[in-house]
């Protein structure tokens, strides 16, 4: 994890605009976005500071992954703003957004090792190739999440796992502080999301901000700082069992979801709604 | 044997063919790879109809010289790729739809203009399936130059190309300037088909874009190797489509272009017969 920091002062430009000391992290204010025409988030106001580990929790169509890519200047804000360290996204190269697995070309002809690689592209400036140093600072990053043994293989040789950590591992490349990542966890087995979180949780030891769209209420509430509950409105920020109630999770879910009674308070047995 | 291969090479015509054919299939080989890995097959044969009606005005306009024809040729590629792009992005037609509309639509105006100036004796034929014998020194040097340009322009945008047809959205947060490189695809796609005009024509380009780089990526899955290896199918398959051509007596761009295609049924049934084997000794 050494590397995270070698890599900020080794290219005295993690960021090609300068961030405000005294302003938040990620501020988001009075955000409206609309998609397609038709309005996909209102009116959502709130702040994450530095190193947080946030889990964003609605059901499908709730806007997640449109907020994700408003905040990484992918999609226009409609109206309101998104401030990262002060300014707008689209002077940053330090947001890294990894795409829903379904949404990325398996059989694509290239290998892990390319793949973490295009994180620096944005650092290695037009018509210059990556140098021996470029490659092997993607290999300390394939290193650190695991993948060594594979970095020469075609990207269809990973498993579910494997590919969420080759895309951190881009991420990393990229000297990215803040990372979203889209239901990186479906579709995982226990041990596979394990190995997610650990690096995760790393990262975020170093400042790395790290946001996580997920359906899975128990894990979000477990192994999140904050959880975020979404569905077009905000209707719950801050830490998981304060926003995890009975009523909140109604507001959001809807008939969608089962909630059980008990004596130690709801237990939900999940959103019955939209695994893919 | 020797012969039989030195034998055509006396003939000017059939060395400048050759050279031409060699050339096209690289610069179509290197730009497909692009159009197979985006989907955009589609897209490059409507592209190469829509040249029709420039080709058309070039001939009416410049008398007939094929210098000045390029250059229509061009014009109405740029404007039809970049056309199809604001089309379907500005309403609420699919973008597939848009192509259909463009694509026949500026096809018919083509054969509508040719059809009108009998006086020229224009050979439709020659627009729809290419005359790669009837090349002249000057369409050798130019095929030579644009050709050789949008190579360079390929090679020095591989790795923003290649990110860009991985994932646009990583392209977006790497601030890289997704539309201009977007556009700037479309155009070499629009050079690439003007450049190989005379050798396959209209009619049968998208064979030349597609099927050589569909041929690599069945053969590879490393971005590199597959361009390299869709350069050289491409390049075996006009020199021998050439020759046979030249033997067989058959139209030379069909010649190419049926390579092309034996060459690409050789490999996948090969891969498919290796793939029935290998799940045969599995079970």
């Amino acid at each position: 994890m050494k590397l995270i920091e070698r890599l900020r002062k080794s290219t005295g430009m993690a960021h090609n605009i300068p961030h405000l000391d005294n302003a938040p992290f990620l501020k988001v204010s009075e955000l409206n976005v609309r998609y397609d025409g038709r309005p996909a988030l209102y009116d959502i106001n709130f702040e994450v500071e530095a190193g947080q580990r946030v889990a964003v929790v609605g059901p499908n169509g709730a806007g997640k992954s449109t907020l994700f890519q408003v905040i990484a200047g992918v999609l226009p804000a409609s109206s309101g703003s998104v401030a990262i360290s002060g300014h707008q996204p689209s002077g940053h190269i330090c947001i890294a957004y990894v795409p829903q697995r379904n949404d990325v070309d398996w059989d694509f002809p290239v290998t892990i090792a390319d793949v973490v690689m295009m994180g620096r592209i944005g650092k290695l400036g037009l018509l210059r190739g990556p140098k021996e140093a470029d490659w092997k600072l993607v290999h300390e990053c394939i290193d650190m999440v695991g993948l060594t043994a594979l970095a020469g293989r075609q990207i269809n040789a990973l498993s579910g796992g494997q590919q969420q950590r080759m895309f951190i591992a881009q991420a990393v490349a990229q000297e990215a502080e803040l990372l979203m990542m889209d239901e990186p966890l479906s579709g995982l087995d226990a041990p596979s999301q394990e190995e997610v979180f650990d690096i995760l949780t790393q990262l975020s030891k170093r400042g790395v901000t790290v946001m996580i769209a997920t359906h899975d209420l128990g894990l979000a509430a477990a192994r999140f700082d904050q959880a975020m509950l979404l569905n077009q409105r905000l209707l719950g920020f801050g830490a998981p069992d304060e926003i995890f109630t009975e009523e909140r999770l109604r507001a959001a879910y809807g008939g969608h979801l089962q909630l059980i009674p008990t004596d130690e308070g709801v237990l939900v047995i999940g959103d019955n709604c939209c695994d893919d | 044997m020797i012969e039989l291969i030195l034998e055509p090479l006396e003939y000017a015509f059939m060395v400048r063919g050759l050279l031409a054919a060699i050339i096209v299939g690289v610069v179509c080989a290197m730009v497909g790879t692009y159009v197979v890995l985006r989907g955009m097959a589609f897209f490059g044969d409507a592209l190469a109809h829509a040249i029709l009606p420039g080709v058309a005005a070039g001939y009416m306009l410049g008398n007939g010289t094929s210098g000045a024809l390029m250059w229509w040729a061009m014009a109405a590629a740029v404007l039809a790729s970049l056309g199809i792009g604001a089309v379907s992005k500005g309403t609420k037609v699919k973008q597939d739809t848009a192509i259909g509309i463009i694509f026949a639509g500026t096809f018919a105006l083509g054969i509508a203009m040719i059809s009108s100036m009998r006086s020229y004796a224009v050979d439709l034929a020659h627009f729809l399936f290419g005359n790669v014998l009837g090349v002249s020194n000057n369409d050798l040097w130019m095929t030579g130059i644009l050709g050789g340009a949008v190579v360079l322009i390929v090679l020095a945008f591989y790795k923003e190309f290649m990110v860009l047809s991985f994932d646009p959205v990583l392209a977006t947060t790497l601030r890289l300037p997704t539309q201009l490189l977007e556009n700037l695809l479309l155009v070499l796609m629009a050079v690439t088909i003007v450049v190989s005009l005379q050798t396959v024509g209209v009619a049968l380009m998208v064979a030349m874009l597609v099927t050589p780089a569909a041929t690599a990526y069945l053969i590879t899955r490393r971005l590199r190797r597959m361009m390299a290896i869709a350069a050289g199918i491409a390049a075996t398959s006009g020199v021998i489509g050439l020759y046979l051509s030249y033997y067989i007596q058959i139209a030379s761009g069909a010649a190419i272009v049926l390579t092309c295609t034996a060459i690409f049924l050789l490999v996948w049934g090969w891969q498919s017969m290796q793939n029935q084997r290998k799940n045969s000794s599995n079970n």
